[in-house]
């Protein structure tokens, strides 16, 4: 992997919009409070996390192509757009070619819901305006109708971990000149089909929507540079037995770390971090489960535990619920020596 | 490419399917998958899945909880797997594309938890086999291969997205081999949504027609096999193709519709030429994305000649969703075998079907089966949300 520096992080989670609502919260180091989610056919709601109204709405939501989008593409679009400030008019004036990826698990499932449940009782009567937002790709196309952006667009498909895949689809379009930059969101929306299920695998955990978003390019920013040094391999960890030797195998492929370094993890005592020697954070305990979002969410953390001078270095380890083992590294490329790892 | 497997409406496998994209063959019928009798649309391309799956690594639980988009990679990927004659060792990257994954089991899901909301029996199941990367999971244990999943879903043109960035990743070094393809199943959410929208036709699709009125979805799924050339030549590997080239683009004109001019289609084109390093002079044949709804083609037309300029006017191009249908995330990767077996066969694939071809195409649209010397094919995949993909090939000699 080619050298690849971050140039600005976004978030929009239950903490709020922006990322310096995401510091807060993970300062304070306290779960967040549950919010109800009506479930069909329950009396008791579901506890989740929801990504509180905007304090002002933000005015791209008045964009045509925004208006009647679902909430996933809210959050994405607002993430996004705080990673990458003032470079979107840049983006907009075709003076920069932007390459998106978007990651999730579960898209635009609260249409898809809708839709479905339409189609159940009528499918002559299901509602065309629906289904378009179905499809996992229209937070990405919204996104990049938006910002006038032509280039090249992935949505990747799949647990927390295809979040840090992201990173490196991205890193090999700055590498081979597909972008001039790229901006990676993970992004996930509330819904009770999701929080459903979601209990089906784990009765305590809380399902919480939202995005996060990392805008990267192949210089360093001139200010508070973060570089990301590594994407491990992803190691498959799809049975209970594997996953312990896919962790192992992936925290093989990083530094040993040090103290004062941070390792922000998408679960609590993973057996690999076991002689982590620096600070863990687990958001997951704070915000909730919320797949790809939750592991943009760790890596805007790491990035800004960086920026802020907290930390000179940060892993994000995830061992996503039923697909892979993978990390990513961040360094500040002033204070350490990169440990570059394809 | 050193190894190919493709499962539609044809049947399983190279040689059936070769001989229906060749001789033109049409494979539409009733759709028996779920009740289509309140909808306008009654017809898809349904495949008639084999009894039996190929010898494979899976438990016998395992196999039991397949269900049809993982049956139909499985059994593309298997035939790719047997053709290429790689080992398990070591790790394979994989790069699929789809668009609904298990979508079946999602609905079953919902059907479930609506009217028993109590009953959780078999929900965990469901829920574990309807997320898309299980069906990347699931060939890879079948296969016995470990390595990393990624799944594309950028709609129609997800399958030719995922093999361009399989391209990418061989072509950077960053993988000497690759095992990548789409794969997409007829569901019924989809099926419905389509015919909401009123893009499917109540009869056979004809692309390129004067008189077309939508497209007929169907289903199916390819696998190809990619190889870094001197891994492949190492191993004395029988090499069936060669891309060269790929673009991707995003038409940000609308969530469901092309640009009219196919600007963003044309950019797609123009980019896959220049990673090639070949005009349009170079291309011997053009599979169309070619769904039969009436924006798509105009807008792909449009495209197609401002891309081809004088060498449109002799230019053979075709639309095999006239055959097979449109298999969404799985239509780049069947076309892309669709052109390596013409490359291979030295045929271009008819459209039988075409009865008034649209005035506004110059080109030469393929109507009736031919030999042809062709050297090189170009493959355009469009999707909803704007997602253009087009990807080069080139006869291996």
């Amino acid at each position: 992997m080619s050298r690849v520096f971050v140039h600005g992080q976004g978030a929009v989670s239950p903490a709020g919009w922006g990322v310096t609502a995401l510091r807060a919260c993970l300062n304070n180091a306290r779960p967040l409070p549950l919010q109800s989610l009506a479930r069909p056919g329950w009396d008791k709601p579901l506890a989740v996390r929801i990504v509180p109204p905007p304090p002002v709405r933000p005015a791209y939501l008045g964009h045509p192509r925004l208006r009647r989008a679902s909430p996933i593409t809210h959050y994405a679009v607002g993430a996004a757009l705080e990673a990458l400030g003032t470079d979107a008019d840049l983006i907009r004036s075709g003076g920069l070619r932007l390459g998106i990826v978007t990651c999730t698990l579960t898209g635009g499932i609260s249409y898809s819901r809708r839709f479905y449940e339409e189609v159940m009782q009528n499918p002559a009567t299901a509602s065309p305006m629906i289904f378009p937002e179905t499809v996992f790709n229209s937070s990405a196309s919204h996104l990049a109708a938006y910002l006038g952006s032509p280039a090249i667009n992935y949505t990747l498909v799949g647990d927390a971990g295809t979040y840090l895949q992201g990173l490196a689809v991205a890193a090999g379009w700055l590498d081979n000149g597909l972008a001039d930059a790229c901006i990676v969101i993970g992004a996930e929306e509330p819904e009770w089909s999701a929080a459903d299920a979601l209990r089906l695998f784990d009765r305590r955990a809380v399902h919480a929507s939202g995005a996060g978003a990392l805008y990267l390019k192949a210089l360093p920013a001139a200010a508070a540079p973060v570089e990301l040094a590594a994407v491990t391999d992803s190691f498959a960890a799809t049975r209970a037995p594997d996953r312990q030797e896919a962790a192992r195998q992936m925290r093989a492929q990083l530094p040993a770390g040090a103290p004062g370094e941070l390792l922000c993890a998408s679960e609590c005592g993973n057996p690999a971090w076991k002689d982590w020697p620096g600070e863990l954070l687990t958001p997951v305990g704070i915000l909730g489960e919320a797949f790809a979002a939750g592991a943009a969410w760790q890596c805007v953390a790491v990035c800004d535990a960086i920026q802020q001078s907290r930390c000179a270095a940060g892993n994000v380890s995830i061992t996503g619920q039923s697909m892979q083992a993978i990390a990513a590294r961040f360094v500040n490329p002033k204070s350490l020596k990169p440990q570059t790892r394809t | 490419m050193t190894g190919a497997g493709v499962i539609t409406a044809f049947g399983a496998g190279w040689k059936i399917n070769a001989d229906g994209f060749r001789s033109g063959r049409t494979a539409f019928r009733p759709v028996t998958l779920f009740d289509v009798s309140r909808q306008r649309c009654k017809i898809g391309a349904e495949i008639e899945l084999p009894a039996d799956l190929p010898p494979n690594r899976l438990s016998r639980g395992d196999l039991r909880r397949l269900q049809r988009a993982s049956r139909l990679l499985l059994l593309a990927g298997a035939e790719a797997w047997n053709q290429t004659g790689w080992t398990a060792a070591g790790r394979l990257p994989m790069v699929l594309g789809t668009t609904s994954g298990e979508m079946c089991l999602g609905q079953e899901y919902l059907r479930q938890a609506l009217r028993t909301p109590f009953e959780f029996k078999r929900q965990a199941e469901r829920v574990t086999h309807y997320l898309v990367q299980q069906q990347g999971i699931n060939l890879a244990n079948a296969l016995g291969v470990e390595g990393e999943v990624i799944t594309i879903s950028n709609a129609c043109a997800s399958g030719a997205n995922a093999i361009g960035y399989a391209w990418q990743l061989v072509g950077q070094g960053r993988a000497d081999r690759v095992l990548t393809g789409g794969y997409d199943a007829l569901c019924h959410l989809t099926f419905a949504g389509f015919d909401t929208l009123q893009a499917l036709s109540p009869t056979p699709c004809r692309p390129f027609d004067a008189g077309r009125d939508g497209l007929t979805l169907g289903e199916g799924a390819a696998v190809l096999a990619l190889e870094e050339l001197g891994s492949a030549e190492r191993r004395g590997a029988e090499i069936l193709g060669e891309i060269l080239g790929y673009g991707a683009t995003m038409d940000t004109h609308h969530l469901t519709q092309p640009q009219p001019e196919g600007t963003a289609a044309l950019a797609a084109m123009q980019a896959a030429c220049a990673s090639a390093g070949v005009t349009p002079e170079g291309i011997d044949y053009v599979n169309a994305h070619g769904t039969a709804t009436p924006q798509n083609d105009t807008a792909e037309t449009a495209a197609i000649q401002a891309w081809a300029g004088a060498r449109a006017a002799t230019l053979p191009v075709s639309s095999t969703k006239a055959g097979i249908g449109h298999l969404l995330g799985a239509a780049g990767a069947v076309e892309a075998v669709v052109c390596l077996m013409a490359l291979r066969g030295q045929w271009l694939p008819p459209e039988t079907s075409l009865q008034t071809p649209d005035p506004a195409c110059r080109f030469q649209i393929v109507r009736q089966p031919m030999a042809a010397k062709i050297q090189t094919a170009l493959s355009n995949s469009f999707g909803f949300g704007g997602s253009n993909a087009t990807l080069i090939f080139r006869r291996w000699l």
